[in-house]
């Protein structure tokens, strides 16, 4: 499929560009932060003003340079905890349904306990239980959706599997390696860019809720969701801006991203159909 | 005449859920260089759970429980799947039925048949040579590897499936109904293509199909399965000028002949369900000539002249 159809989308262009505004602020945050987001370069807590745009917190910090350095750690995250959970689950979802029998049937078993957990208690769990940090985190995440994309892609696999060109691979002596991912793998792929798109936004969301609760970074590295927690403490006091910017990026991110799943859904929706 | 493939007191039986069906229940035969032997049959009589056996690639639940294959110097039902999987292709090689699935439509022609042919052992630039000459040997001119399989006609996708399966020289090359799917011009064009491989490579062929008079027509030998059994083999003319038992005979009768003014005769009734067997000689039911003998003891296959196996309490 041509890649300007889903460009032209414009649930997929509103969707990247959000994402793209985050991205350069991950790329490019020392020269976008006017300030240094650990040092305090202010009185605290001041409301937003022309000198600090977003606020200063209660250690006199930037908000916004915050705001802007945060966008690397819950990219990173976040951007881990896919590729993992999408290479790992794929990878089990092929040699499971093609091999199918015993190995099949305990694996399945296997993704269909997680599956059963709810996803947001399990990431905790495992988080806590591997210890802070950003990667363990972005372990955690992963596991969680894993067996989204094991059974999305063992279930393709199944289809495919008896395909006549298959069989005819095995008629003439390709081996099991070449089969899967020659012949099944380029007809199978499609899936996971719409398991892809659908799982990004949740993984933000699951991100900013263990950042939250502690389990990625240590202070002072500025971080959303851990932001969003310290600023808790100040809201009654008026002081809503410390909440206020963080929990409105992980908003916007969480939006990008469903933005261009929705896109997509909606055009391999249409081309399935 | 060298023997190249021996198959000895095969039974294949799929384990079902509901029960065991006997799908292949102890044949036999030997297939010469350069011969092609004809199994006949209606369906479900076995004779495609047989071809699989032949490349023992049974599918799951069905298991072969008993006999050899020997192809050459080797047992195929013995070998280690690393093993298996060089002789398949090479050595004993299959063309389906339906020439419409049996290409990925993702990928090129030639880079399929370069990567098979590759992954048996044989440089890139050999492997290019080796599919050209093959391809414009049955027929098709060299470009249309440069092809997408939705470009080609069926009969065009059949020649390159029998391209791909004689392009290693394959002592025996298994066909399963190849004309089936195709019409009958294309048929005879298929069938005039195998022909010739067949006169011009030596490979032994064994064809599979339903259809008694394309069988009668081409193959050197004709073995007649039903429910799982040999009914009866022979070569071609002793068996089109003499048919022992009364199941190849019916069968004959079914075809229709040019000028005659009745309808072909047919066999009443279904064939057996192999899960559940009838007692004695499994075409009993149908049988015209079936007494109290043939429900009672099942008929070994005797060699009733020479080359002329039939397994019948009453033959003739």
């Amino acid at each position: 499929m041509e890649l300007s159809v889903y460009l032209r989308n414009p649930y997929i262009a509103a969707g990247l560009a959000i994402i793209a505004v985050f991205l350069a602020f991950a790329a490019l945050a020392e020269y976008i932060a006017p300030y240094s987001p650990v040092d305090s370069v202010a009185p605290p807590l001041q409301p937003p003003s022309p000198e600090h745009i977003m606020g200063t917190d209660n250690l006199g910090r930037d908000v916004f340079s915050r705001v802007v350095y945060g966008s690397r750690i819950v990219l990173a995250i976040v951007a881990m905890s896919i590729a993992f959970s999408g290479v790992v689950g794929s990878l089990l979802g092929l040699t499971s349904g093609y091999l199918g029998g015993l190995v099949d049937k305990v694996l399945s078993f296997v993704m269909d306990s997680l599956y059963a957990f709810p996803s947001l208690v399990l990431a905790i769990a495992l988080s806590v239980a591997l210890g802070p940090s950003p990667v363990n985190a972005a372990v955690a995440i992963a596991v969680v959706y894993i067996p989204t994309y094991f059974r999305m892609i063992r279930g393709q696999v199944l289809s495919v599997k008896n395909e006549g060109f298959i069989e005819q691979a095995r008629v003439l002596g390709l081996p099991p390696s070449r089969i899967l991912f020659k012949h099944i793998m380029p007809l199978v792929s499609g899936t996971l860019m719409v398991v892809f798109s659908m799982n990004s936004a949740d993984a933000i969301l699951t991100e900013a809720a263990l950042s939250f609760i502690g389990l990625t970074v240590q202070p002072p590295t500025p971080d959303w969701g851990f932001d969003l927690y310290k600023g808790r403490g100040f809201i009654l006091a008026g002081s809503w801006w410390l909440m206020a910017f963080p929990g409105l990026c992980i908003t916007l991110l969480a939006l990008g991203f469903a933005l261009v799943s929705e896109g997509v859904s909606k055009i391999t929706g249409a081309k399935l159909r | 005449m060298t023997t190249v493939l021996e198959v000895e007191d095969l039974w294949v039986k799929y384990f079902t859920l509901t029960g065991v069906v006997n799908a292949v229940s102890g044949v036999s035969f030997k297939l010469g260089r350069g011969e092609m032997l004809a199994v006949v049959g209606e369906s479900g009589s076995g004779k495609s759970t047989l071809g699989y056996a032949l490349l023992n690639m049974v599918p799951k639940p069905g298991r072969v429980v008993k006999g050899r294959v020997v192809l050459g110097d080797v047992d195929v039902l013995k070998l280690s799947p690393e093993e298996l999987r060089r002789v398949r292709g090479s050595r004993i090689s299959l063309v389906f039925q339906d020439p419409f699935t049996t290409l990925d439509p993702l990928r090129k022609i030639g880079d399929q048949f370069v990567e098979f042919l590759m992954e048996h052992g044989l440089d890139e630039a050999s492997a290019y040579r080796t599919a050209r000459e093959y391809t414009e040997a049955v027929g098709i001119p060299g470009r249309v590897l440069d092809s997408y399989p939705h470009q080609l006609s069926g009969g065009q996708k059949q020649r390159v499936a029998i391209a791909m399966a004689i392009s290693l020289s394959p002592e025996v090359v298994v066909a399963d109904e190849p004309t089936t799917a195709l019409d009958v011009i294309v048929q005879r064009q298929i069938m005039d293509l195998i022909d010739e491989v067949k006169r011009k490579y030596k490979s032994s062929f064994i064809l599979i199909t339903h259809d008694l008079s394309l069988a009668l027509e081409r193959a050197d030998t004709v073995m007649v399965m039903y429910g799982g059994y040999v009914m009866e083999m022979a070569g071609r003319e002793e068996i089109a000028g003499r048919m022992l038992h009364p199941y190849t005979r019916a069968l004959f009768e079914s075809l229709p002949r040019l000028g005659q003014r009745t309808l072909p005769k047919s066999l009443p009734g279904n064939p057996p369900d192999l899960r559940n067997p009838p007692p004695g000689c499994v075409f009993h039911p149908r049988c015209p000539k079936a007494t109290e003998e043939c429900r009672r003891e099942r008929p070994m296959l005797v060699e009733a002249s020479r080359n002329h196996f039939v397994s019948c309490i009453h033959p003739g």
